[in-house]
C-alpha cells in the first residue's frame, strides 16, 4: 500500500475496488472512482509534464476540464492518445499513463535549456524570427519544433469504433450540478423531454466535493443521488453523464461528444461491444446553461512549481477523493472561498501553514472559524517566491505596500509543499459565448457574466454560470429555468417546489490585485506564469504591451495566450485584467476574444463516427455490376458510381485490356454498361418550349421516334451539360445527362420551372435507376442485334441514326436508341433494370462468334477522343463556351432566347483570341501526354514561361497506331500546324496543333 | 446549423437544404437589347447585406420545391419564408440590431 498521500477515509471513492495503473514506467495503485490525477496524488505524485517551451517541471493545477498542465500520454500503438487531460481521466485497471514534452526522464530533461534561453524566446518570437532574417528561420525551425512539441500521435488507424446520434429535446440542461439538478427536476416533473449532460462520470458537481452544504434536509450528496433517482424514473427524461457538451451553433444546435467506453480496459469485452465515444447534435427549444465556473489562480512569482494548485481543486482531491495534495499548505486568495478550503483541508488532517490574503483585512465568517481553528492569516501579504524546482519546497511572503504594485521588506519564509491560491471566479460562458450571447463584466465577482442573448437563440444561464456562487442561488434559479422552460414548450404539469438549502456562510468582498508583486523587476529572477499551457508570462504581456500589441486580438496572436488546448480557461481573464491595468483601463473595455468550440478537445474518430471507408459516401452500383466483378473489371468512381474500367485478361496489362477493347469496337462488336447515364422525364404541353430555353439548339421540330444531341449551357453562356434527347410523343421527352451531372441538371431544370417559369407546364422525373442501358457498338453490331431482336426492322431507312425504336430484345421489352458515342454503329439498349443482366447475358452469348468484347469506362474515353467528341468537366471547365469547343454548329442563330444566349455576345465571351480545342500531335507517336500538362508557345531555359494552355484529354490510340491529345490552347483555331511545346518531368515534348478529330474524320463509319 | 422553416414540410436541419442564390432577380426578357454592362448587373451583380437578405433555398433532401428566406446575415434570424412568386415582405427590425 504506497499510497502516501491517500486519506483514511473519506471522499467517493470505491476502497473495496482496488486498481493497478503505470505511470511512466511504474506501476502504482488507486481505487474505483479515482482520476489518474486524484490516483498520482494519492501516490505522492506532484510533478507529472514538462511545459511546452521553456520545459519548467510542471504539476496538477485543477480537478477538471481547464488543466492547462497535466497533459498525458494515454494508452499504447494504436489506441495511444496524446494531451489528455489528467484530471478528466477515469481511473481504469491497467491503465498505462506516459508524461509528455520530455526527454530522457521528467525529472531530467535537456529541454529544460530552453528556459536558460528565455529571452530568446519571447513572445512574438516566431513573428520576429519570420520577418528577420529569413535564414535564421530555416536553421533553427526543425530544432523548436521538435523542442516544443506535446504529445505525439499514433501511427497506426484508430481500431475503435465511433457512433453519431440526433436528438431533439425541449431542455438540454449542461451541466448537472445543484443548479442543473433543480432544472432538470423542474423540467422533467412538468413533464418535458429533458436531456441533461455533465462532462463528468458522476453527476452533482460542486456538490460532490462540499461536506457542509443540504438541501431539502438531507445531505448534499443524498440530495444528488435522490434527484438522479427521480429523474432516471422519468421516461421522458435522459441522463447523459462523461458527455460534454462542447459546441454551440446556430438555432440552439448544440454538439455532445459522450465518451462511452473510455472509463473502461480499452480491450475489455464491455469496451470492444460498444462505440467508443458517441457524437451527439441536439437541437433544442431552450438550453439551461449551469455549467459552474473555473477557479482563477493567482499570479505570482514561479506560480507554476509542482505543488502550486488552485484551491478548489484541493479541496476537490480532499473531500471527493480522499486524496491529499500534499501534507501541508500556504493558501493565497483575495476572497473568502478559500477559507472553506482552508477548514476542509484541516477538518481532513492536512495542515494549513498560513492564509496570505491579499486584502487589507479578513473580517468575514469564514475568515473568524479559520482564526477560530488556529490557522495563521497573513492580510496584506502576498507571496513573493516559491522555493523547489521539482517540488514546491517553501514561500517566502511579505507584505505588501498600499497601492499592491510592490512588497515590503517586511516578511518571512515559510515551508510548505504545497501552494493553493484563488483569485476568484470566472462562470463558464464559453457556450454562451459561442451562442454569441454578449458579456459583461461585473465588479462585485471581478468577472465576466451572461449579458444579451443573440435573436433566434435560446439559452438561459444559471447558478454559477452567471455569477450566482450561492448553493441557494442555485436551486432557485434552476428550478426557475427548468419550470419556464416547460411551460414555453407547452407542458403544465407542477414542476414542484424550488429545492431549499442550509444557511450557507456569507462571502465579504473580493480585491482586484491581477499580479502579485515579487522582490525583483517583472520577468527577472522569478516567471509569474499566466497562461501554463503556452508558457505565456506577466513579463510576456507587459512586453506585448511595450511593443504595441495592445488590443486583446493582438495581445492574444502576439503572446499565444489562450490558444493552447486549454483555450486559456485559467488564464484568459488574468491576462485581460493585466493589460487593462497596463492600459489604464477596465477590463471589459479590454474585451475577450471570441470563443470558439470547441469547449475541450474532441477526437477527430467521434467527428467522423461511421462516415468512413466504404460509409464515407453511397456507392452506386448498376445492376451488372457483379458481372463486371466476377470478370475481373477494376471500378472507376464517378460521382457516387462504380463503373466498370476495363476487362483484363489474365497476363494483360491495363494498357494491353484497354488496346484490345478499343480495336474490337472499331471491328467487330464492344458491349458496354451505359446504365449511370443520367435520365430525365420531360412531360407537359411546354415541354417543347422548355427544351428550347435550356439547350442551345432548336427543339420545337424533332420528331416523335427521333434522338438530337443538345448543349445545356450556364446564364454565364459556358457549357455546363450535353446528352442526347428524344422525343417519345408530342409531349413527352428522354433527356440523358452526363453520369456526374445528372443530379446538377436535375436541380437546374427544376430552378428555372420553380422560380422562372412557374406558369410552364412541364413536369420532371428522375428516371435515372429506371433504365438500364446496354450499348453494343462497331461494324458488327446491327447484325448482333438482329439475332437477338429478329421482330425490329434495323435497316438504315426504318432505323435511322438518331431515332429510337420500341421492340423485343432478348426476349424483353426495350427501348433501343441508335445513338453513337464511339463513330460506330450504335445500339443502346434500354429496360428495366431487372431484366438488364439476362439481355446482357443472350448480347454476350449471341455475339460469341463476332468476338464480342465488354469495353470499360477507359476504352469508351479513347474511342471517343479518337473522334473528338468533349466530355463536359474534361474538356471542359465552367470557363468554356461552344465557340471555344469548336461547337458553333450547335448554337441556334434563329431562336429569340435560350439560357446562356445572350452572354455568348459579351465582349469577353466574343474575343476571337480565347482558348480553343484543338487536338495535339507528339512528334514522338509513342508519348502519351500528361492531361493537364502545360503549353508554352515560347520555350525558355527556364520558368517562368507564358503558359498558352494545357492538355485535357491524352490517350494511346491502337486505332491510329499513336498517341492523341486534345488541348485548350490560346487562339489554338489559328494555330493549326503549329509546333508547341510541352515542358514537363525535366523534358520537353514538342507537339503538332490539329484539328480534334483523329479517325475517320468524316464520320463514314456510323452506318456500321 | 440553421433549423429552416420549410413553407412545405415545416422545420428542418439545414443539411436538407441547398442554397440557392439571392431572390427576386427576375431574368431579363429583352437580354438581347441590354448593353453589356446592364446584363452583367443581372448575371454577376449581388446583395451582401449586413441585415436582411431574402434568398432562395431548395429543400433538396425533401419536397425539392424552393421557396423564399428573408434571413438577417448577423444573426441568422429567419423573419419569413414564403413562396415563389410571392412580393418580398418587409422586415421591421429593432435599433441596434
Amino acid at each position: 500500500m504506497s499510497q502516501v498521500n491517500r486519506l483514511p477515509h473519506g471522499g467517493r471513492i470505491d476502497r473495496s475496488k482496488p486498481l493497478r495503473f503505470v505511470f511512466d514506467g511504474r506501476a502504482y495503485d488507486g481505487y474505483q472512482g479515482d482520476t489518474l490525477a486524484s490516483a498520482l496524488l494519492a501516490n505522492g505524485i506532484v510533478l507529472v509534464g514538462r511545459s511546452f517551451k521553456y520545459h519548467r517541471p510542471r504539476g496538477i493545477l485543477s480537478a477538471g476540464a481547464e488543466e492547462p498542465n497535466a497533459l498525458i500520454q494515454l494508452g499504447q500503438g494504436a489506441r495511444s492518445e496524446p494531451n489528455i487531460r489528467a484530471t478528466q481521466i477515469e481511473l481504469y485497471d491497467g491503465l498505462i499513463a506516459e508524461s509528455q514534452n520530455r526527454w530522457p526522464s521528467l525529472t531530467t530533461d535537456f529541454g529544460a535549456v530552453n528556459s536558460l534561453f528565455h529571452r530568446v524566446f519571447p513572445s512574438g518570437f516566431y513573428y520576429k524570427t519570420f520577418m528577420w532574417p529569413k535564414s535564421f528561420w530555416m536553421k533553427y525551425e526543425h530544432f523548436i519544433r521538435r523542442m516544443a512539441g506535446l504529445g505525439k500521435c499514433p501511427t497506426e488507424p484508430d481500431p475503435d469504433r465511433y457512433d453519431k446520434l440526433h436528438a431533439h429535446a425541449d431542455a438540454l440542461i449542461v451541466g448537472a450540478g445543484p443548479a442543473g439538478l433543480a432544472a432538470a427536476l423542474a423540467a422533467g416533473r412538468a413533464g418535458a423531454r429533458v436531456i441533461l449532460v455533465d462532462e463528468q462520470q458522476e453527476m452533482g458537481g460542486s456538490l460532490l466535493s462540499d461536506r457542509h452544504a443540504a438541501i431539502d434536509g438531507k445531505p448534499g450528496a443524498q440530495w444528488v443521488a435522490d434527484a438522479l433517482a427521480e429523474l432516471r424514473s422519468m421516461p421522458e427524461v435522459t441522463l447523459l453523464p462523461r458527455t460534454v457538451a462542447f459546441a454551440y451553433y446556430d438555432h440552439n444546435l448544440v454538439s455532445l461528444m459522450e465518451r462511452v467506453t473510455d472509463h473502461l480496459s480499452p480491450t475489455s469485452p464491455e469496451a470492444l461491444s460498444q462505440p467508443r465515444q458517441r457524437l451527439w447534435r441536439v437541437r433544442a427549444k431552450d438550453v439551461i446553461l449551469a455549467t459552474g465556473a473555473i477557479e482563477r489562480p493567482m499570479v505570482y512569482a514561479d506560480n507554476d512549481r509542482p505543488g502550486c494548485m488552485l484551491a478548489s481543486a484541493a479541496q476537490t482531491y480532499v473531500n471527493r477523493y480522499g486524496a491529499a495534495p500534499g501534507k501541508r499548505a500556504v493558501i493565497m486568495a483575495n476572497n473568502d472561498s478559500a477559507y472553506q478550503v482552508a477548514l476542509d483541508l484541516v477538518d481532513a488532517g492536512v495542515s494549513v501553514a498560513a492564509i496570505v490574503d491579499v486584502r487589507e483585512s479578513a473580517d468575514g465568517e469564514l475568515a473568524a472559524a479559520a482564526r477560530a481553528r488556529g490557522i495563521d492569516i497573513l492580510v496584506n501579504h502576498a507571496i513573493v517566491s516559491v522555493a523547489g524546482k521539482l517540488a514546491v519546497r517553501e514561500v517566502e511572503v511579505r507584505r505588501m505596500a498600499g497601492d499592491g504594485k510592490s512588497v515590503t521588506s517586511d516578511g518571512r519564509t515559510i515551508s510548505c509543499d504545497m501552494v493553493l491560491s484563488s483569485g476568484g471566479w470566472q462562470p463558464s460562458v464559453h457556450l454562451f459565448s459561442q451562442s454569441r450571447g454578449k458579456l459583461t463584466w461585473n465588479q462585485d465577482i471581478l468577472a465576466f457574466v451572461p449579458d444579451r442573448l443573440l435573436p433566434g437563440q435560446n439559452n438561459h444561464s444559471v447558478g454559477a454560470a452567471r455569477g450566482v456562487f450561492s448553493l441557494s442561488g442555485c436551486l432557485v434559479d434552476g428550478h426557475a429555468a427548468g419550470t419556464a422552460a416547460a411551460t414555453a414548450a407547452g407542458y403544465t404539469q407542477s414542476a414542484g417546489n424550488t429545492p431549499v438549502a442550509n444557511a450557507q456562510p456569507a462571502h465579504g468582498p473580493m480585491r482586484a490585485l491581477w499580479l502579485v508583486s515579487s522582490t525583483a523587476p517583472l520577468g527577472h529572477k522569478a516567471k509569474h506564469f499566466i497562461d501554463y499551457q503556452n508558457d505565456v508570462t506577466a513579463a510576456d504581456v507587459a512586453l506585448a504591451h511595450r511593443e504595441g500589441y495592445r488590443s486583446v486580438e493582438h495581445l492574444k496572436r502576439y503572446t499565444t495566450m489562450g490558444m493552447a488546448t486549454d483555450q486559456g480557461k485559467t488564464s484568459n481573464v488574468n491576462a485581460l485584467a493585466m493589460m487593462a491595468d497596463l492600459r489604464g483601463i477596465s477590463v471589459p473595455e479590454v474585451g475577450t476574444t471570441t470563443f470558439r468550440p470547441p469547449y475541450t478537445p474532441v477526437t477527430i474518430g467521434a467527428f467522423s463516427g461511421i462516415d468512413k471507408g466504404d460509409f464515407l459516401d453511397p456507392i452506386r452500383k448498376t445492376p451488372l455490376h457483379s458481372w463486371h466483378e466476377q470478370h475481373g473489371a477494376p471500378f472507376e468512381t464517378v460521382g457516387q458510381w462504380h463503373r466498370a474500367w476495363y476487362y483484363p485478361k489474365p497476363g494483360e496489362t491495363m494498357h494491353d485490356a484497354v488496346n484490345r477493347e478499343v480495336k474490337a469496337v472499331r471491328t467487330s462488336v464492344g458491349i458496354v454498361d451505359a446504365s449511370t447515364l443520367g435520365k430525365i422525364d420531360i412531360q407537359g404541353p411546354d415541354a417543347a418550349w422548355f427544351l428550347n430555353m435550356v439547350y442551345t439548339n432548336a427543339w420545337t421540330k424533332l420528331e416523335p421516334g427521333r434522338c438530337r444531341y443538345g448543349l445545356m449551357l450556364g446564364e454565364d453562356g459556358m457549357v455546363m451539360d450535353d446528352g442526347v434527347t428524344s422525343r417519345i410523343t408530342e409531349n413527352h421527352f428522354h433527356m440523358t445527362t452526363t453520369t456526374g451531372g445528372a443530379a446538377r441538371v436535375m436541380a437546374w431544370l427544376e430552378d428555372w420551372l420553380q422560380c422562372e417559369w412557374p406558369d410552364k407546364k412541364v413536369y420532371l422525373t428522375s428516371v435515372t435507376e429506371q433504365w438500364a442501358v446496354l450499348g453494343i457498338s462497331g461494324p458488327m453490331a446491327r447484325k448482333l442485334l438482329s439475332e437477338v431482336a429478329p421482330d425490329m426492322a434495323l435497316d438504315d431507312q426504318s432505323f435511322p441514326h438518331l431515332s429510337f425504336r420500341d421492340g423485343v430484345v432478348a426476349g424483353v421489352k426495350c427501348r433501343v436508341y441508335r445513338i453513337t458515342f464511339t463513330g460506330e454503329a450504335t445500339y443502346e439498349i434500354n429496360m428495366a433494370p431487372s431484366y438488364a443482366m439476362h439481355v446482357w447475358r443472350a448480347l454476350m452469348q449471341a455475339g460469341e462468334k463476332y468476338g464480342i468484347t465488354p469495353y470499360g469506362t477507359e476504352a469508351m474515353h479513347v474511342l471517343r477522343a479518337e473522334k473528338g467528341f468533349i466530355i463536359v468537366g474534361q474538356e471542359t471547365d465552367g470557363t468554356t463556351t461552344p465557340q471555344d469547343l469548336g461547337m458553333d454548329w450547335i448554337v441556334s442563330k434563329q431562336k429569340p432566347d435560350f439560357l446562356g444566349k445572350r452572354s455568348l455576345q459579351r465582349a469577353d465571351t466574343k474575343r476571337p483570341d480565347r482558348k480553343h480545342l484543338v487536338g495535339l500531335l507528339t512528334e514522338d507517336p509513342n508519348e502519351v501526354l500528361p492531361e493537364g500538362a502545360q503549353i508554352v508557345a515560347e520555350l525558355k531555359d527556364k520558368p517562368p514561361m507564358e503558359m498558352v494552355g494545357h492538355v485535357t484529354s491524352s490517350y494511346y490510340s491502337p486505332n491510329c497506331g499513336r498517341s492523341i491529345a486534345m488541348a485548350l490552347v490560346r487562339n489554338g483555331r489559328n494555330r493549326m500546324g503549329e509546333t508547341l511545346h510541352l515542358p514537363y518531368e525535366g523534358k520537353v515534348v514538342k507537339a503538332k496543333v490539329t484539328e480534334p478529330k483523329f479517325y475517320d474524320p468524316e464520320g463514314a463509319r456510323i452506318n456500321g | 446549423m440553421l433549423l429552416i422553416p420549410c413553407p412545405f414540410c415545416g422545420k428542418r436541419d439545414e443539411h436538407e437544404f441547398t442554397y440557392a442564390r439571392e431572390a427576386h432577380i427576375a431574368r431579363p426578357t429583352n437580354g438581347e437589347q441590354m448593353s453589356d454592362a446592364e446584363w452583367a448587373q443581372y448575371l454577376f451583380m449581388r446583395k451582401n447585406p449586413k441585415g436582411v437578405h431574402y434568398e432562395r433555398w431548395m429543400h433538396a433532401k425533401g419536397c425539392r420545391r424552393y421557396f423564399n428566406v428573408a434571413r438577417d446575415t448577423v444573426t441568422h434570424e429567419i423573419y419569413a419564408v414564403y413562396e415563389m412568386g410571392q412580393p418580398a415582405p418587409a422586415i421591421e427590425r429593432e435599433n441596434g440590431r
